[in-house]
């Protein structure tokens, strides 16, 4: 059965133009990328409240800082390595440090920069924004959960992450599906293994489990758009139960969702762990479909992962 | 332009005196600090915020008010003086506390400790940018508000700023005002030196600012330079102040050394002789 299939960005731009109709305090800022980004779309309807910076991704959020300090809610938007990376102490001292209601955008995401190599393909850049006090980092699944993410970033106070795909994925929610951040949800109910993924690979997770199932092997699966705050409570609730986890991103293993669970659970619930995500290389040019099936992003990674894991004996008393 | 009278110069010098005393004694309790670049920019900070802002002291976050963005944070104690001129705080507060644990004056400016402090700043070339947000935000909500920069000359150096210069004249801020303070030092020695600035002028009118040139320790000529700025419009306007590093303390005075230096007993002790 065929999924369909939506871009993020393009869920992030019909949200932005949405919320800024009641929102007057809504105002957009690009590097250049407006085509790109789909913020043209913001900046047709609301010409007055969006600004092409050019191509300058710290001026870019130390203009959203200004723009915060005059009462507005500025979304800063480039590509996701450029903008987190160039502009990181940017972020650190106007915004984060300094308090402000900027929300970072980091649109060409993951593995969706693809053909552009290993310069655009953004793998660090959940690294980089977990790493910042009072940063709110969301990495939604799908177009439809993006929509919700970013009325949720809009109205929520403070500095926010959001990490944007460009090419088409799966969707996988739908307009009920709730969303809150930093509530993870539990997608299946299972016994032998926490699957836990965040952005795009959530599908990729439920064909894992789906086929897992088939195997006679029972899998949960955790569905974690915000990686700070982490929702601590559910996960190691479920690695409680499992005594597995297995985490799935469309990022660097070293220092996003899987160095989150890990630092989480090594406090409250430590727990045998595998992840499947980038393993701490750089990318290289390929249609987006080539890089997730060589970079190891697929589902048959996360049932190779749960085989491995499940076939390990683990320690069944809980660190309290 | 207006005048100052003599008895308004007067009064400034006095709170000049009086400002570079309580940086002194608060670098000398802390055991360090920024004097020279406190000292250099020390006039022109004292006129805009006992002439030319509007703002409450007493109501730090008054709607209405301009903002001022310390782009070369490091010379905070200076800033922090100059607005216990204006009556933000006590300046025997600064001198008790500076740079320590829990105190509203952190070596460098926090906003979420300081009155007045609006963002924080510390990273060099980060302030313009923001200034010019602030400035956006003011037309876009019809507000008359001003936002000024203080920026470094070696502070230059920094590519953030000439991004920023291209916005503010891109975007006809003209409620925008940068000061660079050009005291011709930075922390290792020399500007010229370590990366000269070449044609200073020349690059801000480049780029598309309205450019004044003063002595930045001249009461009169800080004083006519704000009037002039504010009354450009539809390009944003640059100070150049020729200043003096360490200005007010002879032994300080054109020396890298003072850059982050606090004086021992003795050398506060000589110090303070000179600004009574």
């Amino acid at each position: 059965m065929s999924i369909a299939q939506i871009a993020p960005r393009e869920g992030y731009a019909k949200s932005l133009i949405e919320i800024a109709k009641t929102n007057d305090k809504i105002v957009v800022l690009d590097g250049d990328c407006a085509k790109s980004n789909l913020t043209n779309l913001f900046g047709a309807e609301y010409p007055d409240r969006f600004f092409n910076m050019g191509i300058a991704e710290q001026d870019i959020v130390g203009t959203a800082a200004g723009l915060a300090l005059g009462g507005k809610i500025p979304f800063a938007n480039a590509y996701a390595n450029f903008l987190t990376g160039r502009a990181w102490d940017q972020m650190r001292i106007s915004v984060c440090y300094s308090n402000l209601n900027v929300k970072i955008v980091g649109h060409n995401a993951g593995t969706s920069a693809a053909q552009e190599g290993a310069t655009h393909l953004p793998f660090e850049d959940i690294a980089l924004m977990r790493a910042l006090p009072r940063m709110t980092v969301i990495v939604p699944c799908d177009s439809v959960e993006m929509e919700k993410a970013v009325k949720a970033a809009a109205e929520f106070e403070g500095p926010v992450y959001l990490r944007v795909g460009k090419l088409p994925a799966p969707v996988v929610t739908n307009e009920q599906d709730p969303f809150a951040i930093g509530k993870a949800r539990i997608l299946r109910e299972g016994q032998d293994v926490t699957i836990i993924s965040t952005g795009i690979l959530l599908y990729e997770a439920l064909q894992a489990a789906d086929q897992l199932q088939a195997d006679g092997i029972s899998a949960e699966v955790i569905h974690c758009a915000t990686i700070k705050p982490l929702d601590l409570d559910t996960i190691a609730a479920s690695a409680a139960k499992t005594k597995r986890v297995v985490t799935v991103e469309e990022h660097s293993i070293v220092g996003g969702l899987t160095g989150a669970v890990a630092e989480g659970l090594t406090r409250v619930q430590p727990t045998l762990m595998r992840s499947v995500g980038n393993l701490d290389r750089f990318g290289f040019s390929g249609k987006m479909d080539e890089l997730l099936d060589l970079l190891g992003m697929r589902a048959v990674n996360v049932i190779q992962a749960v085989h491995e894991i499940v076939e390990q004996p683990v320690r069944n008393e809980s660190c309290q | 332009m207006a005048k100052l009278t003599d008895e308004r110069k007067g009064e400034l010098t006095d709170a000049a005196k009086r400002a570079r005393r309580t940086v002194l004694r608060a670098l000398h309790q802390a055991g360090s600090g920024h004097p020279g670049g406190s000292f250099s920019q020390m006039e022109f900070m004292l006129v805009l915020y006992l002439e030319k802002l509007n703002h409450k002291p007493n109501e730090p976050e008054w709607e209405e008010r301009d903002m001022v963005f310390l782009s070369k944070g490091h010379a905070a104690p200076g800033w922090y003086a100059v607005m216990a001129e204006a009556g933000y705080f006590p300046a025997e507060e600064i001198v008790a506390t500076l740079r320590k644990p829990e105190s509203r004056f952190q070596g460098h400016p926090g906003s979420e400790h300081t009155p007045g402090v609006d963002i924080s700043s510390g990273s060099l070339g980060q302030g313009l940018s923001v200034a010019n947000g602030v400035a956006l935000a003011a037309r876009l909500d019809g507000k008359n508000r001003r936002a000024y920069c203080v920026i470094g000359d070696g502070e230059l150096q920094e590519g953030q700023v000439w991004e920023a210069a291209m916005s503010a004249a891109h975007f006809k801020l003209d409620n925008v005002c940068a000061i660079v303070d050009w005291n011709k030092i930075q922390l290792d020695t020399w500007t010229d030196q370590v990366k000269t600035l070449g044609d200073l002028k020349g690059k801000w009118a480049t780029f598309g600012w309205h450019v004044i040139e003063i002595d930045g320790h001249d009461f009169q000529q800080i004083d006519d330079a704000f009037d002039e700025a504010a009354a450009v419009k539809g390009k944003p306007s640059v100070i150049i102040a020729h200043t003096i590093k360490g200005k007010g303390v002879t032994f300080m005075e054109n020396d890298a050394k003072w850059h982050g230096l606090a004086p021992n007993e003795q050398e506060l002790e000589l110090a303070l002789k000179e600004l009574v």
